[in-house]
């Protein structure tokens, strides 16, 4: 009994020690976080959302989000002055992983396009939202990695594949996005926009599904090795050096003459006005010595 | 002085006095040995630098390899390393030359002012009179007013020589009579039964390969090359060269498929056209001949990327802005054995206007 109380007594002092609170602290949340692991399977809520909960959990962000344009089951809007938000019946799950997953939708305000910004949804609520959508009529699934990736072929094949991308590209593509797929303007301030930024599995689902203006490139259309040829050659124009130096926005002559005109003419125009505008008397007035010699 | 006004004053010899040139002001380097010899000492130096410089360029030239033992390419800052390295030293190279001439100039060479007055523009009088009796002299002595058969063939001579250079113009091309531009202008390699097929690939296209809002660049089969002589198809011409060339710049196709309830027939654009909304044009701009493929999928707006010409495809190819003045040809398509395949020819030219082609 002794030892006990002489124990607590120690304890008890140090329980008034500066860092014993934060001790606790840490001890509680270790003991929280190996309780919660412990009793938690890995992705146990994944595993156990069944697709049908998945959907009914995309039509609640749905109808908070979306319905206001689209209508409470997708079928579209369409006001006096026309369609005020398209009809979402069989655009499939990849639509919907491209358009929110490049924070295109929601859509801001309306226009002539919707605009790239920050996502609003998180990857999950983009599965759920693309779950439900793709329940509503059958349409283009979100895409494998191993679709639009060439990691399964040999380093010859993937090198071959290269050029047959660069060639179907500057077939179907250059005309809007450019040659260097640095993007171009469209009628009416519409614009094809960069691909540089864009990642490998939404330029796939942008082939696929055809967003806004774009036209549908679709796997009848451009096989799915195609469709991979042409991102493996997207990613190898970004990786090679600048052989033809500054590529200075790779939007062609626009922006070269600017440069040319602007700096390199315009250079020399202020180095040959420098010259001029310092004379050599005016630094010094004639030598004292000088003179004598 | 008859042809002065009166009221007009006399005109001053110097209106406003002449107050000469400013006094020559020696620079440091005239009366100074010692800024002379400093001078002299910085245009060498730049010439130098300049020299340094070329044999740097022969340094990074052999020094620099365009890839590296890994494979990877030889980079500075993103850039190709060895194009740098030669470009930055060349050009270093030059400047010191420029910089180091326009130092020498402007501190070592003679420095004086001189100024120059103008001339009059003629030439004197005893000058004028010389010339001109020489003229006459020379041509009293060729006798050109006395022998008018010399005169006379020289002319057809000269006039001659214009002869080859008139003919040499007929290798531009075979004169553009109406025959002529029946077998060339006005015809493509596109006839009855020729399969559609994609550019690049070159494989056929069936209906169902095709969904709402497809675009599909395509040429008539035979001009994309094939890899091997057994994906030859019997009965198909592979064209090669120059005359691939010249058959693909006018063959060339867009496919599209839209919904069949967008599309507005007319008789220039009949229904039997187009198959389920699959409707195929001319890729040719028929303002200047640029390619184009920059379309919207929802309006069906074709727009030329070079004058913004556009043409809607849903309206047998109209024009619906800019300078082109006619629509699109659009290619009759039909199916055979499960794949598109063309009805015939073009109906009309495609591409650009040309002298005897009307606007219609």
């Amino acid at each position: 009994m002794r030892l006990l109380n002489r124990s607590a007594g120690r304890v008890s002092r140090l329980r008034r020690g500066p860092l014993a609170g934060l001790l606790v602290l840490l001890l509680g949340l270790m003991f929280t976080g190996a309780l919660y692991s412990a009793f938690t399977p890995a992705q146990a809520e994944k595993a156990s959302k069944s697709d049908d909960e998945l959907i009914q959990e995309g039509r609640q962000l749905f109808l908070v989000g979306c319905s206001f344009c689209h209508g409470q089951n997708g079928e579209g809007i369409t006001s006096q002055n026309g369609q005020y938000g398209p009809s979402l019946v069989g655009v499939g799950a990849a639509s919907v992983d491209f358009q929110v997953g490049t924070g295109r939708m929601p859509m801001q305000q309306p226009g002539q396009q919707a605009a790239t910004k920050d996502q609003a949804y998180s990857q999950d609520e983009v599965d759920a939202l693309a779950a439900y959508v793709a329940s509503l009529g059958p349409g283009p699934s979100i895409p494998d990695k191993a679709e639009y990736s060439l990691d399964n072929l040999s380093e010859d094949e993937q090198r071959e594949a290269v050029v047959r991308g660069g060639q179907l590209f500057l077939t179907n593509c250059t005309a809007c996005h450019n040659f260097d797929g640095s993007g171009g303007a469209m009628p009416e301030g519409k614009t094809a926009p960069s691909l540089k930024n864009t990642s490998d599995k939404h330029i796939y689902e942008a082939m696929l599904t055809g967003p806004q203006q774009m036209d549908v490139f679709s796997n009848g259309n451009i096989a799915p090795e195609d469709k991979a040829a042409i991102i493996a050659y997207l990613n190898s124009i970004e990786d090679n050096a600048g052989y033809g130096g500054f590529s200075l926005g790779g939007l062609g002559p626009v922006s070269e003459g600017m440069f040319a005109w602007i700096l390199g003419i315009g250079g020399l125009v202020g180095f040959a006005y420098w010259i001029a505008a310092h004379s050599t008397r005016s630094e010094k007035t004639e030598h004292p010595e000088g003179t004598d010699a | 002085m008859t042809d002065h006004h009166d009221n007009l004053p006399a005109p001053v010899d110097e209106p406003i006095a002449n107050p000469g040139l400013p006094a020559h002001e020696p620079r440091p380097t005239d009366v100074d040995k010692v800024a002379e010899k400093r001078a002299e000492r910085q245009v060498a130096t730049f010439f130098f630098l300049s020299m340094a410089c070329a044999v740097l360029f022969v340094v990074a030239y052999y020094g620099i390899s365009l890839t590296e033992e890994s494979g990877d390419n030889t980079t500075f800052a993103g850039l190709g390393a060895s194009h740098v390295a030669l470009g930055v030293t060349l050009g270093l190279a030059l400047m010191f030359i420029g910089i180091g001439i326009i130092q020498w100039a402007r501190k070592l060479m003679a420095d004086v002012e001189i100024a120059e007055m103008r001339h009059p523009v003629a030439s004197s009088a005893a000058d004028r009179v010389e010339t001109l009796a020489a003229l006459n002299d020379g041509l009293e002595e060729s006798g050109i007013a006395r022998r008018p058969l010399v005169r006379n063939s020289l002319l057809g001579a000269v006039g001659f020589v214009g002869i080859p250079l008139i003919v040499s113009f007929t290798d531009l091309g075979p004169v553009a009579t109406p025959t002529v531009r029946r077998n060339t202008l006005e015809k493509t390699v596109w006839k009855e039964g020729t399969r559609v097929v994609r550019d690049v690939t070159g494989t056929p296209i069936k209906v169902e390969d095709l969904e709402i809002g497809d675009l599909m660049n395509c040429e008539p089969e035979g001009l994309v090359p094939v890899h091997s002589e057994e994906d030859e198809r019997e009965g198909v011409e592979y064209l090669e060269g120059a005359e691939l060339q010249s058959a693909k710049a006018k063959a060339a196709l867009i496919l599209l498929r839209m919904e069949p309830k967008d599309q507005t027939f007319s008789e220039r654009s009949p229904e039997n056209w187009s198959i389920h909304g699959i409707v195929a044009y001319s890729k040719i701009c028929t303002h200047v001949g640029c390619p184009i493929s920059l379309n919207e999928q929802q309006s069906h707006h074709l727009l030329c990327p070079c004058h913004q010409s556009t043409f809607d495809l849903a309206d047998g190819g109209r024009v619906v802005f800019g300078p082109a003045a006619r629509p699109l040809p659009q290619l009759p398509l039909t199916v055979e054995d499960g794949y598109l395949v063309a009805q015939s020819d073009f109906r009309e030219p495609v591409g650009p206007s040309y002298w005897e082609r009307d606007s219609k």
